[in-house]
């Protein structure tokens, strides 16, 4: 188990080490000159000569590379090319309102996901399956966007019921922030409680189909011990590893519904710094988030070799 | 002695592998109704044009945001432009865009995938590595990232998609091709002197077909859907040009006085990615040889 602790470890180091490589890369191999984007095109070359000077761009890629990652690895992510604010500082004061966002979503997905899957799978072929399999192929289809937008449609424009944009910190005001979050937190979470519902029955039919659950019925065991003792511990293994798997992909799959409800999160920082080419703060957003990303693959790779003996380390 | 007659099954002509999966698709509703909607869509992308009686760039201001009538079926826009026409416009963008991104992605991913698989050692895990290290982005951010370098348009938004989906490709290739190159027929292809090359593209990538080609049908739908959202974002189709996104994104300012701005292009993208997914999935079940006793009725008797 160490071994493959120690071997996982390294890995994800080196694909961290290889995401912000390419992040940094991606935002380098923008034509046009990133001073005067900062500057603006009228700027006196000389100024422009200095400022590069200043602050680096003259040097070799790889050495602003490693310069980069040397600043980052101590909390610095170099600063704003429009607001001159620190980009560590900016990204750090938006997280809490993504993850909010990612948790939310997570928590409805589950909620319909779960019981939607395994009473999918235990009875199958009844109405209450063909319901869960319609739900999950409808939803996969629909684009997010699209979802919000009929949300605020109905819920906000038409009935009124929930604002239709915006946030308000939990701190000032717990109630006003629970009602900005439901719509954004709804949309994301259906789509995503459409992609775990197939996931869900399909790890509750492959386990209900094993010897076990075969020879637990065979001795007499009712379907309600048999389901709540052998079957649902087993194929929470598969579902833990995906729920993990959507929590990661709910991290970048905000951007777009971020953008809907002004949802001051990453997603929408990064796409406002990219409309205005402020190239530190997409490279820290974005950084940041495939980090963020990397680590939960990792902790839920190592969930599922602690969770299942059977996996070979 | 009465005589006895045997059924032998053995009797009945055998059938190609593609007729055995066209049939079992045939049998799969769900499969059928996907085939439906894709040629609706391939249909309006070649006829809309002509078929819609208004040019979807036209301009009416005296025509502006009228609800959906016998003059306009699905309304018009804020700039008096017919709705229907734009969205049957709007389905070449996105077809065009899904098969180009698909395109690169198939041909860049089953590369390096089946190179990767094939030669294995440093290879293979330099170019799985770097595979993993694209999978470790959020697939929206990774295209949005690459977009701030690109910068915005409709083909760029290609090769974003593209670049997006390639790790996909490589993985299931790579996946396929190990399984492959161990069997009997790859070690007699090269005893006979066949070369790398000609192993590869005779023996082994049409014996790893089949999960590429569901993947396929599955990045369609997916290929559509971000091309969706990179319009709707700003950084896809640009205007005037009418993508679906795009058309969404314009329909926010005026959701609640004109609703069918939002309604008809969000539908059209959700019919369109049922109908991939749909056709993906019962390719996959009908190219999966485990399934086929179940699948297929004529063994019941």
């Amino acid at each position: 188990m160490t071994r493959f602790l120690i071997r996982r470890l390294l890995a994800t180091l080196l694909v961290m080490l290889g995401v912000s490589f390419v992040v940094f890369m991606i935002i380098h191999l923008v034509p046009g000159d990133p001073v005067r984007v900062m500057l603006g095109l009228q700027a006196d070359q000389a100024k422009v000569e200095e400022i590069r000077q200043l602050m680096g761009f003259d040097r070799p890629l790889l050495v602003q590379y490693v310069d980069w990652l040397w600043s980052a690895l101590h909390g610095d992510l170099g600063q704003s090319f429009i607001t001159g604010q620190s980009v560590s500082e900016a990204v750090i004061q938006r997280l809490p309102a993504t993850l909010s966002l990612a948790m939310a979503a997570l928590l409805i997905a589950l909620v319909i996901a779960l019981p939607a899957g395994i009473i999918s799978a235990v009875f199958p072929r009844s109405l209450w399956d063909y319901s869960a399999m319609i739900f999950s192929q409808v939803g996969v289809s629909i684009p997010d966007f699209w979802m919000g937008i009929m949300f605020i449609l109905v819920f906000s424009l038409a009935l009124g019921w929930l604002p239709p944009s915006g946030y308000t910190s939990p701190s000032e005001d717990f109630w006003g922030w629970l009602s900005h979050l439901i719509l954004p937190a709804m949309t994301v979470g259906l789509i995503s409680a459409s992609i775990m519902t197939r996931f869900v029955r399909s790890a509750m039919l492959e386990t209900l189909h094993e010897d076990f659950v075969r020879t637990a019925r065979a001795k007499g065991l009712v379907e309600r011990v048999t389901l709540l003792r052998h079957v649902l511990p087993n194929a929470a293994i598969p579902i833990v590893t995906i729920v993990g798997l959507q929590m990661a992909s709910l991290l970048g799959g905000v951007v777009i519904v971020e953008i809907i409800f002004a949802w001051p999160g990453l997603g929408r920082l990064a796409l406002d710094a990219v409309i205005r080419r402020d190239y530190p703060m997409v490279q820290g957003a974005v950084l940041l988030v495939a980090l963020s990303f990397a680590v939960i693959n990792l902790v839920v790779d190592l969930l599922y070799a602690y969770l299942d003996p059977r996996v070979k380390y | 002695m009465a005589e006895t007659t045997v059924t032998n099954d053995l009797a009945r002509p055998q059938r190609s592998r593609t007729s055995e999966v066209l049939r079992l698709l045939r049998y799969n509703r769900l499969a059928m109704t996907g085939v439906v909607i894709i040629a609706l869509l391939i249909f309006f992308t070649l006829f809309g044009p002509a078929l819609s009686r208004y040019d979807p760039l036209a301009i009416d201001m005296s025509a502006r945001l009228q609800p959906p009538s016998l003059e306009h079926l699905f309304g018009t826009d804020d700039f008096g432009r017919d709705v229907l026409s734009r969205v049957l416009s709007g389905a070449a963008i996105s077809l065009k865009v899904g098969l180009i991104a698909v395109g690169i992605s198939l041909t860049i991913g089953t590369a390096a995938g089946a190179i990767s698989g094939y030669y294995g050692s440093l290879l293979d895990e330099v170019i799985m590595r770097f595979m993993d290290i694209l999978f470790a982005f959020p697939a929206i951010l990774l295209a949005i990232a690459i977009l701030a370098a690109l910068g915005p348009g409709v083909g760029n938004a290609m090769i974003a998609i593209g670049i997006v989906y390639t790790p996909i490709f490589a993985r299931i290739t790579r996946g396929s091709v190990l399984t492959v190159r161990e069997q009997v027929y790859i070690d007699a292809a090269r005893a006979a002197g066949c070369r790398d090359r000609r192993i590869m593209a005779r023996h082994i990538l049409p014996n790893v077909a089949a999960p590429i080609i569901v993947e396929t049908t599955l990045s369609l739908a997916f290929a559509i859907l971000a091309e969706a959202a990179l319009s709707f974002l700003g950084l896809g189709t640009q205007p005037p040009d009418p993508s679906w996104g795009r058309m969404l994104s314009e329909s926010r300012a005026y959701i609640l006085d004109a609703p069918w701005l939002g309604i008809f292009p969000g539908l059209a993208i959700m019919f369109t990615v049922m109908g991939f997914n749909f056709l993906g999935d019962g390719l996959r079940d009908a190219l999966d040889p485990r399934l086929k006793q179940v699948l297929e009725p004529g063994r019941r008797e």
